[in-house]
This record gives C-alpha cells, structure tokens and sequence, in this order.
C-alpha cells in the first residue's frame, strides 16, 4: 500500500484539478470558486456520481470528509466535501435535487467513509440514496415517520 | 456451531457512553459487529438554527466534554470563515495553546480510560491526576473546568491570566516526567503488550477509504494531521512533526496518542517564545452574509468539519458538524472481525470514543 502524503505522483495544484474536472466534464458541473487548498463546484446530480469515480480513480481523492443535506425549501441539496491527501485540497461539491424525488447515487460504494454520512442524511432528510448498501435510519426509532431536519419540521417552543 | 448476537452495552463499562455494540460471535471468535448509536442523539444540528451566533458557542463546548475547547474552536473558525473576520494574531497564539493544553487533558482521559478497561487501574489514577492540572490551567483561563466557552467569533474572550505562562511551563516539565513513568506502568507490562500488540488490525488502506482520521489513522501509518495538512490558525509557523506508528494495532494507536502528547508539550513552549503582544480579540459582525463556509480542524479523536450556511441574518440557516468518532464508529466492524470477545474493550478502547459528539 502506497503511503498517503507520500504518494510517489506529482501533486496536483487547484487549478489543474479544476482543468481536469472541466476538460472531463464540458457539461454538468461548474466550478464556483477557488481558494488555497479549496475548491467549490457544483454538479448535476445525473453526473454526479461520474464524477466522484473520476474524482477517486483520477485526481486521487482518497477522503470523503463530510455529506450532508440542506433544506432550501424549494429544492434539496446535497454537499459533499472530498478531500485529497495527495493533492492537499478539499472539493465541495453542491448537488440541487428536487423536492418531490429525493434521490441520488450513493458514493459508498466507492467510499466507505460516506456511509453513514448517508444514512443521516436519510435519516435526518428522507434523501434517498441509490445503490446505498443499507439505507436505514441511524439515529432515529426505525418506525419514526417524520425528517426532522427539513424546515417545515418545527421545533416546539420556538 | 451456532453463531449468536451478543449485545455489549447500551451502558457497557468499556463503552465510554451510551451506544450498543452487538457482535456476532462463533464459539468466542467474533464474525461480524454492528455499532448501534443514536441513544445520546439532542438534535444539536437543528437546535442551531434558532440561536444567535455567539449564542451556539455554549452549545458547541457540550459536543464533547473531553474536548470542548477544540469544538467551540471549530464553531468559531467555521463562523469567521463565513463572515470573513480576522483574528489577531495573539488571539491565534492563545488559540493554540489551549487546544494543546486540551488535546493532552484530552488524551490523558482516554489513557486513563483505556487503562480501566484493561485492568490497569495504576494506569487509570495516574493519568487522571495529571489530567488535573491541565483542567487546573484552562480552568484558570477560562472560569470553567470542562465547557470552557473561552473561544470566540474573532478572538478568544480574554487574555492569559498573569503567571499563566509561568504556571504552564512548569506543568508541562513535570509532566513529561510523568509520561516516562506511564511508559513504566504501560509499555512495560507483559499483560498491556500482550492484549493490544496484534489486535484490532486496521490496514492504511481501509483506514483512508472508511475515513477514519486522527490517532486511529496515524497508528495505521498514514502521515496525514489537519494541523500540517491544511493549517489553520498558527500551525504553520511552528515548528513540529506528525506522530505516527506503522503497525496498525490497538498498540501502535496508543504510542501515537503517547507521542503526540509530547509533542503538545513541544508545540506549547514553542508558541509562548513566539507569542506576539496586542489585542485578543475583534468585533464580529452580528449577521452572516448568505453564503456558505467550512472550517476542519484536528480534534484530538481527528477530523472535525463545520459546514455553515448563512442566509442575512443573526441565525445560522444550517450548521453541519462532521464528527470523527461518528466516521470511526462506522469503521469498528473491519477491526473487530477475527478476534476474542475478550478484545472487544482492548479494540474499542484504543478508539477513544465520545458519544456527545457521535450523535450530537
């Protein structure tokens, strides 16, 4: 097993990350903003999942460091943060999904660490994630028939 | 022979909290694992959404009483970074010592922990007594022995007590004593090598992809620390090194933890020579602009993300912590699998768990 941090390959800076993604990717994903050791896009969600593998198995993002949800009301989203060991760099990736079909590819399979991540944001707002190895709530009572964190849940006393 | 499930916990005295773990045992060797939480979890996340900035700052010490200090550090960071405020450079100095000073108080309580749970109760005393002294100086930073609530939005709430410099090297030289002493009662004992040396294997490569971070990481050999990865505050003009072990096991993750105590003690005395006078602290503005910002940091269990929404007001529009327990957790499974029953708290142990902020 390769060492990561010392990873025998040339580092790549942002902006080659960001050539590579758009060179792949013509259409679907948009790059939003660059910073040191950051960069911000958002995808299609029909290409997302694409894009993860082309992510992992190409430009060496090993980590998936957060997934989680948001309620716009009017859409959902989905923000992914991935990072690279090799490339010092974390990738957010924003996905608009709609609110009637809550749906998107699960990144488990190609990282494991997304798992759970996952199943919250299942759990938290009813997100559905395709090909998920066990889409099931996780902090919640199996028979729990609401998503608390979506915004028309109301918390008492507030 | 019949394979059944063994339910450890939900109050299991190696659990460090309120969670379950049920394992799948054949005779004694245990088949497959499944870590059930949720028991601990208060809704942290949406409670957020109702309180004022400064107002979750509070809230963000009660995600881990053993760290406190480095997730209202997080919070902070994660807000300044959305509001694009920029702390002094003294206020970035105090920062890091009293996130050293909380990541060996940190340590000394899973060490002191992990030696209960092995039967080392010498062990156990000792580390907590020194675990003291370090409350003893963030208590004398702060007013508070566990939920600090010192760091915030553009600074810290004030400045160093006088003496505290003086009071803090003089810890740190007694305490290194003590470490060799707990390498004594530790490394020493035949019945301590001989439950952690070759158990609860995680390879490096399971480890990245199942996004364990931290001491776990590091004990699998992976030089990778968000404090030299991606540096934040003054990590970056100190001069320090990445603690790491190459075997795997429950062993190579308490040398990690061991070592990087020491090298806490190095990192503090280095910022007190570096340290600059001037202001501790900057005005914040009370609304965030609609944007979004992410903040990581090296918690002393590993990678801790906020990612924060802001939407014009004084109220976040959502507050999303990454946990590294939560990801460790889910990862427990791959280190279990194979070994005794009896490995079970030698494992789960060296994991350094904290549920407050596993469920949040």
């Amino acid at each position: 097993m390769k060492e990561a941090g010392e990873h025998p390959t040339k580092k790549m800076s942002e902006s080659d990350i960001v050539n590579a993604v758009r060179k792949e990717f013509p259409d679907g994903v948009t790059i939003g903003g660059l910073a040191p050791r950051r960069i911000f896009a958002r995808a299609d969600r029909f290409v997302f999942y694409k894009l993860c593998q082309f992510l992992k198995d190409q430009l060496s993002f090993e980590h998936v460091s957060c997934v989680t949800g948001v309620d716009r009301i009017d859409r959902f989203q989905v923000v992914y943060h991935i990072s690279s060991y090799q490339n010092q760099c974390v990738l957010e990736i924003t996905v608009d999904i709609p609110r009637e079909e809550p749906e998107i590819d699960s990144i488990t399979p190609l990282w494991g660490g997304a798992n759970w991540h996952e199943r919250e944001t299942y759990d938290m707002f009813g997100i559905r994630f395709r090909n998920h190895p066990r889409l099931e709530r996780i902090f919640l009572p199996e028979d729990a028939q609401y998503f608390p964190f979506r915004k028309d849940f109301k918390l008492r006393g507030t | 022979m019949a394979e059944m499930w063994i339910n450890m916990g939900p109050q299991h005295p190696m659990t460090h909290g309120l969670w379950n773990l049920r394992v799948k045992v054949d005779g004694e060797t245990i088949v497959d694992a499944e870590p059930v939480v949720g028991y601990l979890h208060r809704g942290w996340e949406k409670l957020t959404e109702n309180r004022m900035y400064p107002q979750i700052i509070p809230m963000s010490d009660r995600l881990c009483y053993g760290a406190s200090m480095s997730w209202s550090h997080l919070y902070c960071l994660a807000v300044e970074e959305l509001m694009d405020v920029e702390v002094p450079e003294r206020a970035e100095y105090i920062r890091v010592i009293v996130l050293e000073l909380q990541r060996i108080a940190s340590h000394l309580m899973w060490l002191a922990a992990y030696g209960t749970d092995l039967g080392l109760l010498t062990g156990f005393v000792y580390a907590m007594r020194e675990r003291e002294l370090f409350l003893d100086l963030l208590q004398s930073v702060s007013g508070a022995r566990m939920t600090y609530n010192y760091m915030r939005i553009g600074g810290v709430r004030n400045d160093l007590p006088p003496n505290f410099e003086r009071d803090c090297l003089r810890t740190l030289d007694f305490f290194e004593k003590k470490l060799d002493e707990y390498e004594q009662i530790y490394d020493k004992s035949a019945i301590f090598r001989l439950r952690t040396e070759g158990v609860g294997i995680l390879k490096a490569a399971d480890a990245i992809n199942l996004g364990v971070t931290g001491p776990s990481l590091r004990g699998s050999g992976v030089r990778i620390d968000i404090r030299d990865h991606d540096p934040y505050s003054v990590y970056d003009e100190l001069d320090w090194d990445i603690c790491t072990h190459p075997d795997c096991d429950c062993y190579a993750r308490y040398k990690v933890r061991m070592d990087e105590m020491r090298m806490s003690c190095h990192i503090i005395r280095e910022a007190f020579k570096k340290m600059p006078d001037g202001p501790v602290r900057v005005k914040a503005p009370r609304h965030a602009p609609k944007r979004t910002a992410f903040a990581r940091v090296e918690d002393p269990r590993g990678e801790a993300l906020m990612y924060v929404i802001g939407d014009g007001t004084d109220k976040p529009f959502r507050l999303k912590v990454r946990s590294p327990i939560f990801v460790t957790v889910s990862a427990v499974p791959i280190m279990l699998k194979g070994y005794k029953v009896a490995d079970v708290p030698a494992i789960m142990g060296s994991v350094d768990m904290c549920l407050g902020e596993t469920d949040r």
